[in-house]
């Protein structure tokens, strides 16, 4: 690799991450460090990816990160959607994971109660 | 494919489940396939709805109404009227329906701003993704020491930024790299030590796990400023997350041309190995680690010489800590000048502390060298769990210090606690509330330390054990006044003959609970 | 031999000894090291059986006792210790009928103790295996130890 390949990658990556967002109407990011895996972030994100694929939302995409920090929270997710402000909610389980799906990613009304951050 | 219409949630908790929710929801089920709107409404069970006393709660997307106190009776003329002809069925509808707009919570707690340096990226990009590092900057550092600068002007920006390592010690890095510089060798190694098994402490592995990149980085600039040809990053066995993803990462820096030989088409070749530990909390002392690396039984060293001059396999070894190494990519991109801007004088940067026990938000917080003890409690803490009052903190790991509530405002660094024969040791800050057993405090972190006195030299391996039958004594009031001297003499003389800072350390946390609650060990002992 | 095909996948060198071992034991079907695995190992690095068997009793993540399907190790370091891991470990050790370092009847559970998993923010907290579990409580290690039995 070169030093403008480098760049080139910079640039590209970003376009390619920008342009995702924007195919995507709803991009939802799972805090996938230990802490979150021991507090249940596996079983959030397997349902978070099981109520997609049921209700076929194609504009969905799912991604995953490491930990914020934020330990007693876990299992946190957020939604980014362009336009609005990320939405974090934290102590998530799977019951919880379906309500978000049904109310904040199909009827665009986030649960109030398992916001912690906005 | 279906359309999904309509969603009809069922609110189904403890109180929801007493009125009969069950049964609204049986009814529910049946009535939509009675009325064949089976294909287009989906009936879910949510947790609760935050309603009580209003019996079964459902709600009706996406028109987002409440229906309050529904039996299975009312439930075939919902159906009909909502569902079938699109009527809400207003006897039923909660009038108080709350409101569905976002709560703006304020700002609280570890949700503050934070002067995120090392964790700037942690929770934010996915790790798994080295596109996505370098989308946000990342090896821009290798890229700008590769182009424009020689080793030397390298270890000159880590000397000049102040940085100390992160270990625990706060050893300057910058003087560290130019010892390496300066020994003859024809190999050199870079070692990153990431066997981060100090209690209450998980620093290493939120940048391990959350961003391997940034490490990568960190062990590239540090090679290419002490002439190195390979890294080794030692892992401890339990983190086997952390393993996998920086396995991951190492594959993809390869697969660039980030690691390997001529890298971004310099005369700069340095490579990374993963090592995976096995349990030894002894191995993070920097020569167990090294004998540990060599296949052998991690026992420590004897020093001199340092691993600078004679380290793995007899060659140059340069070791520093994940933290440390986390913290020059971002010194070489933005300068010293910039990164002194944060901490004290003495101290710079940024220090990432674990904050937990007793406190509302559990967790870490990276913030500024010389925060108070008391900003960090009650401004990121979020202050004592259930309205409790503080009694004080473990600050440091187990080889740290108890802090007595006189030592909130102390600023925490690692220059300013020494003076208070304290140690910042890994950041860890264990916090207790007026309702904790000091004792028993300090038997879990005597009991850890005979567990983990690896046995080799006699005054630690006797002495944590007996350390440990006397505290076990005063826990159980089995103790006489003389065993409490006893226990600091103990500390005393290990700390003047123990082989590594294992054996040295244990008189901290004895000498310091014994400071600051002494009437507590003295209520436990006959005289 | 599937240890043959373990060993083939390392060098013969002295630094991949923590390596061979980790896999050894993985891949017994009692979670230890067996005589044959320190034997096997010793061999192929040209070692004495005494250096292994040295380094094996060293770290605290290999047993030279078979050991069960699943392997509890419960964190009893200062930070789990405050956040109650003692009365649980009462509780696992009533539970399993088993006290620290000993299988369960069915070997299914070996019950172990070990110092911080870095996991103090969810703690206390337990490693099963490979698998990190914390925000323990006595309920929530019913369920646990109820999975488990289901599946093995």
């Amino acid at each position: 690799m070169k030093l403008e390949d480098l760049k080139k990658i910079r640039e590209k990556a970003s376009k390619e991450i920008e342009l995702r967002q924007k195919q995507a109407r709803v991009k939802i990011v799972v805090g996938m460090g230990t802490s979150g895996i021991a507090a249940g972030a596996r079983e959030v994100l397997k349902t978070l990816l099981d109520e997609i694929a049921t209700r076929n939302l194609t504009d969905v995409m799912v991604t995953q990160t490491g930990e914020k920090g934020l330990a007693s929270h876990e299992p946190m997710i957020e939604i980014y959607e362009e336009g609005k402000e990320v939405v974090v909610y934290g102590n998530i389980d799977a019951e919880k994971a379906k309500r978000i799906i049904a109310e904040h990613i199909v009827n665009h009304k986030p649960v109030s109660e398992y916001v912690i951050e906005v | 494919m279906n359309i999904v219409r309509n969603h009809v949630l069922i609110s189904i908790d403890a109180g929801t489940l007493m009125s009969g929710a069950r049964a609204v929801e049986d009814a529910l089920v049946k009535e939509i396939v009675k009325q064949g709107l089976d294909k287009e409404v989906s009936v879910l069970e949510t947790g609760s709805i935050g309603i009580t006393g209003r019996g079964v709660i459902l709600v009706v997307y996406p028109e987002g109404i409440y229906y309050a106190d529904v039996t299975p009776d009312d439930v075939p003329e919902l159906v009909e009227e909502h569902l079938l002809k699109g009527r809400p069925l207003t006897r039923l509808i909660l009038t108080e329906t709350p409101k569905r707009t976002i709560i703006t919570k304020e700002k609280t707690g570890l949700l503050k701003e934070q002067p995120r340096i090392v964790l700037k990226n942690c929770g934010f990009i996915d790790p798994e993704n080295i596109d996505e590092y370098i989308a946000a900057g990342g090896y821009e550092g290798i890229a700008k020491v590769l182009q424009t600068m020689t080793s030397e002007d390298v270890v000159a920006e880590i000397k000049s930024s102040g940085l100390l390592g992160r270990g625990g010690a706060g050893f300057p890095t910058g003087m560290k790299w130019d010892f390496a510089i300066k020994t003859p060798g024809d190999e050199k190694f870079v070692i990153c030590n990431a066997d981060e098994g100090e209690p209450g402490t998980f620093k290493d592995r939120l940048i391990l796990e959350g961003d391997p990149h940034k490490l990568i980085e960190g062990m590239l600039i540090a090679g290419y400023a002490i002439h190195g040809t390979r890294g080794f990053v030692y892992i401890r066995g339990e983190y086997s997350l952390s393993i996998e993803r920086i396995e991951k990462a190492i594959l993809d820096a390869r697969a660039y041309g980030l690691l390997g030989k001529n890298i971004l088409e310099s005369n700069f070749s340095f490579d990374i190995v993963v090592m995976k530990g096995a349990g030894a909390y002894v191995c993070g002392e920097e020569t167990a680690l090294i004998e540990s690396l060599e296949g052998k039984r991690g026992h420590p060293r004897n020093k001199p010489p340092f691993p600078i001059n004679a380290g793995l396999w007899g060659k140059p070894t340069l070791v520093n800590n994940v933290e440390t190494l986390a913290n020059i990519s971002e010194i070489i991109r933005n300068g010293a000048e910039w990164y002194k801007g944060y901490g004290t004088e003495k101290c710079s940067g940024t220090k990432v502390f674990t904050i937990l026990g007793h406190v509302a938000t559990p967790g870490l917080v990276e913030t500024e060298m010389g925060t108070t003890l008391k900003d960090i409690i009650f401004e990121y803490g979020g202050g004592i769990k259930n309205g409790k009052t503080f009694k004080g903190a473990l600050v440091g790991g187990a080889a740290g210090a108890f802090l007595g509530p006189d030592m909130l405002n102390v600023k925490m660094d690692f220059v300013n606690l020494k003076e208070y024969s304290a140690a910042l040791g890994s950041g860890a800050i264990l916090v207790m509330n007026e309702d904790t057993d000091m004792v028993d405090m300090l038997k879990s972190v005597l009991h850890f330390f005979k567990h983990e006195s690896c046995g080799h030299c006699v005054p630690c391996r006797l002495g944590t054990a007996r350390l440990v039958e006397l505290i076990d004594d005063i826990a159980a009031s089995k103790a006489k006044k003389e065993d409490i001297d006893q226990l600091l003499e103990i500390t005393r003389v290990m700390k003047d003959s123990s082989f590594c800072p294992l054996g040295q350390s244990v008189t901290l946390p004895v000498s310091s609970a014994l400071k600051y609650f002494k009437n507590e060990f003295m209520s436990r002992v006959t005289s | 031999m599937y240890r043959d095909a373990i060993l083939k996948k390392f060098d013969p060198r002295l630094d991949n000894i923590l390596f061979i071992l980790h896999e050894l034991q993985d891949n017994n079907p009692q979670h230890y090291l067996a005589n044959a695995d320190i034997e096997k190992c010793a061999d192929y690095l040209n070692i004495p059986y005494s250096y292994v068997h040295g380094v094996v009793t060293f770290y605290s993540m290999f047993s030279l006792k078979p050991r069960g399907r699943y392997i509890i190790r419960l964190c009893d370091s200062p930070p789990c210790h405050l956040m109650g891991s003692e009365s649980l470990l009462d509780y696992l050790k009533k539970k399993l009928k088993v006290d620290v370092g000993k299988t369960t009847a069915d070997g299914v559970f070996t019950l172990e103790i070990t110092s911080c998993l870095g996991i103090c923010g969810v703690a206390p907290a337990l490693m099963m295996n490979e698998e990190m579990i914390g925000n323990l409580t006595p309920e929530r290690v019913d369920t646990v130890l109820e999975e488990r039995r289901q599946t093995s």
